[in-house]
């Protein structure tokens, strides 16, 4: 009976475990496609800053989906270190675009600056903003996941 | 409803919305580009500028260019055969967006050349041999200069005539009127004031006959 109980626990949490990697997944493929989409279709050229963001968030496409089929919770050891460094990036970026980071400490001297107004979309949605929003989201479902797992 | 179900879906779905998402984007810069070479007729040709092929001819094509740009040597032999095929119906318009660092120095070089009515001899030796004056998308002007004799001109006044500030009027000029275009990629090309649809050789082609059967 004891053993059923446990059995049907633990289905129940990976039922859970699943439903919250998969939003992860889905939030990972979202920024991959919409900066895939920004650089290649719309022609905003990415900044150095927006580059090192795309580094992390592009292998976080790849393996949350190998962490849903099947489902393995391990996932979350791969996938949180990647994206807590891309985080920070998006942290830094972030303060940067909003002028919180004055602009001779910016790393960006050639090429596109980080804090171009070109890196607002429709007018009112900054993209370091999404940017900050996707890793947030990411690094707080797959903290979720972690204690579910324990 | 099976998991490997829900993530397949997902996958389906962003791959429709990416799709769909881009043919709104790209049907709304093609009616913006268009609106900006209509309101801006008068910055396609100057004067100034080199042209080749019947003056009388019916259908212009004017590309905006850059000698240290890849695709632009790349796409040089295509216009050749294009001016060829369409002889006496259309004719050619140069125009300079010198994006390289250095190039500015080698459409000085084509502009000295034109002195000596030497601009098509130095243009192909330029194309042919860029990738030996280009390093790392860099113009080297210093090392065409070690072998522009090949195209036949007078070496020494090619080192005088590039220096005259004229030169530099003229790539402000076609840069300015290449931001107000819209070309801000070289080769950019506009067949009777139309610009591409998008960029490719057989595009190229099309607009160009469909211009010379609706003019001719």
């Amino acid at each position: 009976m004891v053993e059923q109980t446990e059995t049907s626990d633990r289905l129940a949490v990976d039922a859970a475990s699943w439903k919250l990697l998969f939003i992860c997944w889905l939030i990972a493929m979202a920024a991959t496609l919409g900066s895939l989409f920004f650089s290649e279709i719309m022609g905003l050229i990415p900044c150095e800053l927006c580059w090192y963001q795309r580094i992390f968030i592009y292998p976080l496409a790849v393996i949350l989906l190998l962490g849903l089929h099947p489902l393995d919770t391990r996932v979350v050891r791969y996938a949180l270190p990647l994206a807590v460094i891309g985080m920070l990036f998006t942290i830094y970026h972030t303060l940067l675009f909003y002028g919180l980071i004055p602009e001779n400490m910016q790393p960006c001297r050639q090429g596109v600056s980080c804090a171009d107004e070109g890196m607002v979309l429709m007018g009112f949605l900054p993209i370091p903003l999404l940017s900050l929003a996707a890793f947030g989201m990411i690094i707080m479902l797959l903290l979720k996941i972690r204690v579910l797992a324990r | 409803m099976k998991q490997s179900h829900f993530t397949l879906i997902a996958v389906l779905l962003m791959v429709v919305a990416f799709v769909a998402a881009t043919m709104f984007h790209n049907s709304g810069e093609e009616k913006e580009m268009n609106a900006r070479a209509t309101n801006n007729s008068a910055a396609l040709i100057k004067d100034y500028s080199v042209k080749a092929g019947n003056p009388d001819a019916k259908v212009t094509l004017v590309e905006f260019m850059d000698p240290a740009c890849g695709t632009c040597a790349k796409f040089h032999p295509f216009v050749k055969q294009l001016m060829q095929q369409q002889a006496g119906k259309m004719n050619l318009v140069i125009r300079y967006l010198p994006f390289h660092q250095g190039s500015d120095r080698m459409v000085a070089m084509l502009e000295a050349a034109r002195k000596q009515d030497k601009f098509w001899e130095v243009l192909e030796l330029m194309f042919a041999t860029q990738a030996q004056w280009t390093i790392n998308h860099v113009a080297q002007p210093d090392v065409f200069m070690g072998f522009i004799d090949r195209a036949g001109v007078d070496v020494a006044r090619i080192k005088q005539d590039m220096n005259d500030p004229e030169i530099m009027k003229i790539i402000q000029q076609d840069m300015a009127d290449g931001k107000l275009l819209g070309a801000d990629k070289t080769p950019s090309f506009f067949v009777n004031g139309k610009p591409l649809p998008s960029f490719g050789y057989q595009q190229l082609q099309t607009l160009i006959e469909s211009e010379v059967s609706a003019n001719y």
